[in-house]
């Protein structure tokens, strides 16, 4: 070009392009710039070729490295299994009462317990085990059926009252409404009540004594203190699973309610059973 | 009285001076800066040679822990999340010391600059220092200044490429070496050296090497005074630093100008010559590419090379030295006005001189309390007090600590006898490496006693157990109190651990609640 124009400032040759007298520089971009971006352009290419990428009809190319992030999920959970192994072999050998006392092996039993329980418990018992009326509070130190670890493990591979399983914990109250008068249903409630707290009217305990002896010592006990083999609660405690006060006693006597809770071995393996009864077994009234 | 033919005169130009500053669009143009030698060279050569020893060496040196910790006097444990320094054992929540050490650095950095002014940057700055090196390297292989210029114009033959490949190669191994000892401030030195070099280290090992050989190369060979002027923050802060008081690399005008290269003729002619010769000894060895003669600017460094440069020069002439000297700016505007007669004339060299040619008594000289002004005392009351701080607590700190969570979920929990439980996640922090038996008691809290998941005891006020070495123990502890000496639905009460050998003990204030029936 005859007419090119040459910046005085730069020494650089301008594009011909003018504004108001501002002139655009012809630097052209830097050749390393320019390598580079070439070199991401092949990449680019290259990487589609490599990996999972471009969408067909139905599906995308695979990618000939054969890469696939659902695979890396795979091999990681893999990785996670292969490093538990240690643990989960012990625990598969060893019984309830034999991991509580490992250090080592009750910490990751009572961690992976605590998930288990997370799904699958706590739509019942709580989200902290803490229960509700008719779900028993598996935190305190009063068990229905035992709370050593391996009746804690017992409780939870067969339910209570959970028919479909023929070892499951069985037992039942009958309905006091057909057997006894109302009358002596409120005097055994005031007696009952008695046992672990105040009534209203003490004129009721006394009666409600010969009432209680003649129905309800054959599974609660002379003292009231239950019976373990049935199920049978402890009347004497502080503990309540239908509410405590002579209201609730009464309701109870006159047509009692039973929970059902599901056999578990099935579901979740003797594994994961085993790390749930460790781990409500610390929940601190374990025994 | 002057034999300037002594005195050979270098083309040297400024390549960064205010007066040809380039547009930033322009390229760089090259330095290649003359080797110096004197007091000051001396001095840089002797803090070259400490902070490269200090650098290399330090992971090297060993510290017995005993058998609990690692024996590396100074470890960046990332791993185990430890950091070791000599005596000094620090965990990731105690990481505060290191912010108090840098901002003793930040407030020791503004110490320093406003006495000395930018001393950090020409003398200590990892980028001086190993700019300084790669210049060593690049003269030993390619001779000095006049020597670089030619090879840099010259085609490229055999010997340009053998001398370029040589020095590229040993600035690499300098580069690998600098990446490659900063990886041993993270892992046992001696042990990650041979997995280095068997290739079985870890790869971020590798990674950092690869990087930092990357940025030493880089930095030091190709982008040298670039980093300093145009990356750098730190010259534009240090203007808040300096006043009228700080030491300086300052030329002297009052007793250089009327600079001339024909002093002689100058002299016969009856005109008014100052010292400067305009040899241009001062531009060639700057690193910087600057002449200092423009007087204080942004990229100068004040490496004080030049400082060497034109002493040699003045004592070839017989002249007093200080031409370029350390000067405060006070110091320099008393003698600047002497010199031009409060500013009614140019400067004027016969006016700061006796007759006999020596320094009039009335030149202001710079006097050592100087340093001391209220400005220097601020900036070292503060160092002072942060690093008092540091040592107080350093020396006072608990090496056993406890934190203790309530449980939320349940609060609380009634047992069958009608007490309360309340649950604990009690952590026990051994900090020290030795393995120590800490008794657990519970205090403020009538009636109430205690048990722990996993050990084996009685419930009571109080247990023992064995705290492992520089670890933290995490225990789940129940606390229990009769229904009836429970007062209320909260009340606080005192965890308290206690080091059965030692003295050390700690506390924690947790609460322990109840239903409100249960009162």
């Amino acid at each position: 070009m005859s007419n090119e124009h040459i910046d005085e400032v730069s020494g650089v040759t301008t594009t011909g392009h003018e504004w108001d007298g501002i002139r655009e520089l012809n630097n052209p971009l830097p050749r390393w710039w320019v390598i580079t971006f070439y070199v991401t352009i092949a990449w680019a290419a290259a990487y589609t070729i490599a990996y999972p990428a471009w969408p067909m009809l139905s599906s995308a190319t695979k990618g000939v490295l054969g890469y696939s992030s659902r695979n890396e999920v795979k091999s990681e959970l893999a990785a996670a299994e292969t490093a538990k192994v240690r643990f989960v072999t012990a625990i598969q050998e060893k019984s309830v009462s034999e991991i509580a006392a490992d250090d080592a092996l009750r910490e990751f039993a009572v961690a992976a317990g605590a998930a288990t329980f997370k799904v699958n418990c706590v739509q019942c018992h709580g989200s902290g085990a803490q229960g509700s009326k008719g779900f028993p509070n598996l935190n305190d130190d009063d068990w229905l059926w035992g709370g050593k670890a391996d009746q804690i493990q017992q409780t939870i591979m067969h339910g209570i009252r959970f028919s479909a399983d023929p070892d499951t914990r069985m037992s039942q109250m009958p309905a006091f409404a057909d057997i006894i008068t109302p009358e002596q249903i409120t005097q055994v409630s005031a007696y009952v009540a008695s046992l672990s707290g105040k009534v209203k009217d003490s004129s009721l305990v006394g009666p409600g004594a010969k009432v209680f002896e003649e129905n309800c010592v054959a599974c609660h006990g002379d003292n009231a203190k239950g019976n373990r083999e049935f199920g049978a609660p402890d009347l004497t405690d502080a503990i309540w699973l239908y509410r405590s006060g002579e209201t609730a006693i009464a309701e109870q006597v006159r047509s009692p309610k039973h929970g059902v809770m599901p056999a578990w071995l099935g579901r979740l393996g003797d594994t994961k059973v085993k790390e749930l009864a460790v781990y409500v077994h610390s929940l601190g009234g374990g025994e | 009285m002057l034999d300037q033919t002594q005195v050979e005169r270098l083309e040297a130009e400024a390549v960064n001076s205010a007066k040809t500053r380039q547009p930033l669009y322009a390229a760089r143009k090259k330095i290649f800066p003359k080797r110096a030698s004197g007091r000051f060279r001396q001095f840089k050569w002797l803090v070259m040679a400490v902070t490269l020893g200090i650098y290399y060496l330090t992971p090297w040196l060993r510290w017995d822990r005993g058998p609990f910790a690692p024996d590396q006097a100074v470890l960046l444990d990332l791993a185990n999340r430890r950091f070791y320094f000599f005596f000094v054992e620090i965990w990731p929540q105690e990481f505060y010391y290191v912010a108090g050490l840098l901002m003793m650095a930040g407030v020791g950095l503004f110490l320093v600059t406003s006495t000395v002014g930018r001393a950090w940057c020409g003398y200590a700055c990892p980028q001086t220092v190993w700019v300084d090196l790669f210049l060593v390297v690049e003269r030993a292989i390619e001779g000095d200044r006049n020597a670089r210029i030619k090879l840099e114009a010259a085609p490229w033959t055999a010997r340009k490429l053998v001398l370029r490949i040589s020095k590229h190669a040993i600035w690499l191994l300098i580069a690998v070496a600098t990446g490659g000892a900063w990886i041993f401030y993270f892992a046992d030195a001696p042990t990650l050296a041979l997995n280095v070099a068997a290739g079985t280290a870890a790869p971020v090992a590798y990674v950092t090497i690869l990087v930092l050989t990357a940025t030493t190369y880089t930095f030091g060979g190709l982008m040298r005074e670039q980093v300093c002027t145009y990356m750098c923050p730190w010259p534009r802060i240090q203007a808040a630093m300096l006043d009228e008081s700080s030491l300086t690399v300052t030329y002297n005008d009052w007793r250089g100008e009327p600079r001339s290269r024909h002093a002689k003729k100058a002299v016969a002619a009856g005109q008014p010559t100052g010292d400067c010769v305009d040899c241009n000894a001062c531009v060639a060895v700057c690193p910087m590419g600057i002449d200092i003669r423009d007087g204080q600017q942004l990229e100068c460094i004040t490496c004080a090379l030049c400082i060497d440069a034109c002493d040699g020069v003045m004592d070839k002439l017989g002249r007093e030295r200080g031409l370029i000297a350390y000067a405060t700016l006070s110091d320099y505007n008393a003698n600047m006005s002497l010199a031009t007669a409060g500013g009614t004339t140019a400067v004027n060299p016969t006016l700061v001189r006796t007759t006999d040619g020596a320094f009039a008594s009335s030149l202001a000289h710079f006097h050592l309390r100087n340093i001391f002004r209220l400005r220097t005392f601020i900036y070292l009351g503060a160092w002072s007090a942060i690093g008092l701080v540091l040592l107080y607590s350093l020396l006072t700190r608990e090496r056993l600590e406890l934190n203790v969570l309530h449980d939320r979920n349940p609060q609380f929990v009634t047992l069958a006898d009608g007490s309360i439980r309340n649950g604990y996640t009690v952590k026990l922090l051994n900090m020290i490496p030795e393995p120590r038996t800490i008794e657990v008691s519970l205090q403020g809290l009538p009636g109430a006693e205690m048990n722990a998941v996993g050990i084996d005891i009685p419930a009571s006020q109080s247990f023992t157990t064995v705290a492992e070495p520089d670890r933290l123990k995490v225990l789940r502890v129940f606390v229990r109190q009769p229904s009836a000496q429970i007062t209320g639905i909260a009340r606080t009460f005192t965890f308290r651990i206690r080091d059965q050998a030692g003295v050390e003990s700690a506390e924690y204030t947790a609460t322990f609640n109840a239903p409100e029936t249960a009162k």
